[in-house]
């Protein structure tokens, strides 16, 4: 059994191969859950429109990319987006960094499928009655939605948004499949480099943890707050 | 058969029972009744600790139930409950329900436990109902079993625990009935109960029991309805209230 | 015309040998093996301690057992499943006498079925919460120990409630299985990736891949809601299990 050794975390070599990686990380994980949260709300509002066509494509989406690895679908992306695409971004950025910007494109479209069901069961779970009570104190439409639903249906989302944040947060790592430069690809290289692959993976497996952990403690006291509130 | 002294309980800081004592003797009936937080279910729920108490003692049939020593399934299997909302195990045809702790607890072979059973069944007069799962079966059905299941155990006194609370009131009388024929043929009883006319025809005692846990009356049947001016305040305004209507 | 025969000749990479004697598809079909052989035997190492983790959560009175019990489910799901898998591979296998011969298949199975332990114990602690707590006492007051009581009275109720959940659960281990690409397990994912570099059959390969998962998630939706049909109790609909 060797014995472990943590002496190469020096702050230069942290800076050098786990501070663009963490970076990464957490920008994918903010631009997918906004991304994903937009697209999700679209999708969720289609599959709710009762206009049978929209239904349809909504419910396609959503089902075919909650029955596929994410694996697989950022494998799929990174085959289909075309070359040429990349070339909009300005200068070398696009072609540099085409395993970043499919695995976001890819992020987003996925965890629009999860985020819309979100949605949808946040709007469905609200009482038809306070729809209904709006509309008899004259609201219109959009008052109804600015006043009475939105503010409780988005009450409800909240924690389960940021539960899925933290679920998405832990899927970012799964980029690795197409070779893109997160935290754990930043690890890894670190460990090969140095010959301590047991150190690295041992302190990527705590950095994660102490991220999705706090954050789940978050959503843990927002929901007792939310619940005092109601 | 029973003898409760001085038992106290607490909830954190808010006390259920207050130095309560009681006793019960073989063949004696006795109603406990009062007004809602009074106390009476978590009382009845001591004598086979399925409520732990924090002071006193509880002996059943000589067994001290307050002893953390004591060995509590195999008390409690000498012990009869039925529950206010019936708590028969709805994964199980009513004639497991009727069977399986005389096989589990009992060690009873399953034909055996199966004729008892259903002997009990008989006695509810719900033999025919005998495949059925309890979620088919209506609320007065489903009590009715729930007492079978009990006395297939061959217990020693029977707790009732607001037997009729949750029922429908055209079912109350055919649960009330089956306990009626138990009381006549001797068998222990403590019923939690609001059902006077049960208590004033069966029973030999009634407890009375106050907000705080208190036993506020322990007396003969024929002296609480008899001499309703002797009783204390609580007693008859609770009385007054019920007998209203 | 053309179209059509050019649709099939793309196909045709199928049939070649990849060079050591074995086809293509036969090659698609021992990888979707292991696909259903990682995420099945994972599953029943997820519930063997799904089950004893979720169950030891509910026990009160004992604190160090709940405190085990949770600090075993905060661990194991809030660590990515592909972190942890290093950890088995790399570190585990490494610092544990023993475990260093142990072949990648055990290991992976070790991964996915302790990270997938960590939901099933939160379903199960959730699904014995939602049963009346009046069935507790009603198992106590026949004279059930504890143990019988869960066993007798508790867990099967649980089951049944929780099967729903679980069937989502089984999806997200096949699902997830695929992970097991990064440490070379033949599976469904290796064989895709590989493929379409050998073949340039890209879209071909990820399609045949991507059907045979979506294929899987049916086949597990089938088992597990003819479980539900099969262990439905009648007069006990779902929704009115765990309320009075």
């Amino acid at each position: 059994m060797s014995t472990l050794d943590f002496s190469f975390y020096t702050w230069a070599n942290i800076s050098n191969y786990l501070i663009s990686g963490l970076y990464f990380s957490v920008s994918l994980t903010i631009a997918a859950t906004i991304g994903g949260i937009a697209l999700g709300t679209i999708i969720a509002l289609m599959r709710l429109s009762n206009i049978k066509p929209l239904e349809y494509v909504a419910t396609w989406y959503v089902n075919v990319f909650r029955s596929v690895p994410l694996v697989m679908v950022l494998l799929w992306f990174f085959l289909l987006v075309p070359s040429g695409f990349y070339d909009l971004f300005p200068g070398e950025t696009g072609q540099k960094y085409r395993a970043e910007i499919c695995a976001l494109i890819t992020f987003i479209v996925f965890e629009a499928a999860f985020f819309s069901e979100i949605v949808r069961a946040g709007i469905q779970s609200l009482p038809r009655g306070q729809m209904n009570a709006g509309q008899a104190l004259g609201m219109t439409y959009g008052q109804n939605m600015r006043y009475i639903i939105l503010p409780q249906a988005i009450r409800n989302m909240l924690p389960v948004f940021l539960t899925q944040t933290i679920v998405l947060f832990q899927d970012t790592s799964l980029v690795y499949a197409i070779g893109a430069y997160d935290i754990l690809k930043g690890f890894e290289i670190m460990g090969n480099t140095f010959g301590r692959r047991i150190e690295t993976y041992l302190l990527a497996a705590v950095v994660y943890f102490a991220i999705s952990f706090t954050l789940s403690m978050l959503v843990k006291s927002l929901n007792q707050k939310i619940r005092i509130v109601r | 058969m029973i003898e409760m002294k001085s038992v106290s309980k607490w909830y954190g800081a808010t006390q259920v029972l207050n130095d309560c004592s009681v006793k019960i003797n073989k063949g004696e009936v006795v109603v406990v009744c009062g007004p809602s937080g009074s106390g009476k279910s978590t009382l009845i729920k001591t004598i086979n600790a399925l409520e732990p108490i924090q002071k006193g003692e509880i002996w059943v049939d000589g067994i001290a139930v307050h002893d953390r020593a004591t060995n509590l399934p195999k008390m409690r299997s000498r012990v009869g409950m039925v529950f206010q909302h019936f708590e028969l195990f709805p994964h199980l045809s009513v004639a497991d329900n009727l069977t399986i702790a005389q096989v589990k607890v009992l060690g009873r072979r399953k034909d055996e436990a199966k004729k008892r059973g259903l002997q009990m069944l008989e006695r509810v007069g719900l033999i025919e109902h005998q495949h059925k799962f309890p979620g088919q079966l209506s609320g007065g059905q489903q009590q009715r079993v729930a007492i079978a299941r009990a006395l297939s155990m061959d217990p020693i006194i029977m707790l009732f625990d607001e037997p009729t609370s949750a029922l429908d009131p055209e079912m109350v009388g055919e649960v009330l009935d089956v306990m009626v024929g138990l009381a006549s043929e001797g068998m222990t009883m403590m019923v939690v109960t609001h059902e006077m006319g049960f208590a004033r025809k069966v029973s030999n005692r009634v407890i009375f029991m106050d907000v705080g846990g208190r036993i506020l009356e322990d007396t003969t049947k024929d002296e609480f309805f008899g001499n309703i001016e002797d009783r204390q305040p609580r007693t008859r305004e609770f009385l007054n209230k019920i007998l209203q209507y | 015309m053309t179209y059509w025969q050019d649709v099939w000749d793309r196909w045709q990479f199928l049939w070649e040998d990849r060079g050591d004697g074995v086809t293509y598809f036969q090659w698609m079909i021992s990888a979707w093996g292991y696909t259903v052989a990682v995420a099945a035997t994972s599953l029943v190492i997820a519930l063997v301690f799904g089950i004893l983790i979720g169950t030891l959560r509910t026990i009160s009175g004992h604190r160090v057992i709940s405190a085990f019990a949770a600090a075993w489910v905060e661990l194991f799901r809030n660590i990515p499943i592909l972190v942890q898998l290093f950890i088995w591979f790399f570190v585990i296998s490494e610092l544990v006498p023993g475990m260093k011969s142990l072949p990648g298949f055990v290991l992976a199975c070790c991964a996915l079925g302790f990270f997938t332990s960590a939901r099933i114990a939160e379903q199960i602690r959730a699904g014995i919460q939602a049963l009346p707590a009046g069935q507790r006492n009603a198992g106590l007051a026949v004279g059930f120990t504890q143990f019988q009581t869960y066993r007798y009275v508790i867990l099967p109720q649980t089951f049944r409630i929780i099967i729903p959940p679980l069937t989502s659960e089984a999806m997200n281990i096949v699902k997830n299985s695929s992970v097991a690409f990064a440490v070379s397990i033949p599976e469904l994912i290796s064989f895709a990736m590989q493929t379409q570099e050998e073949t340039s059959r890209g879209i071909e390969v990820y399609l045949a891949a991507t059907l045979l998962y979506a294929l899987t998630a049916l086949i597990v939706n089938q088992v597990m809601s003819f479980l539900e049909r099969r262990t439905r109790i009648p007069g006990l609909t779902p929704q009115a299990q765990g309320a009075h």
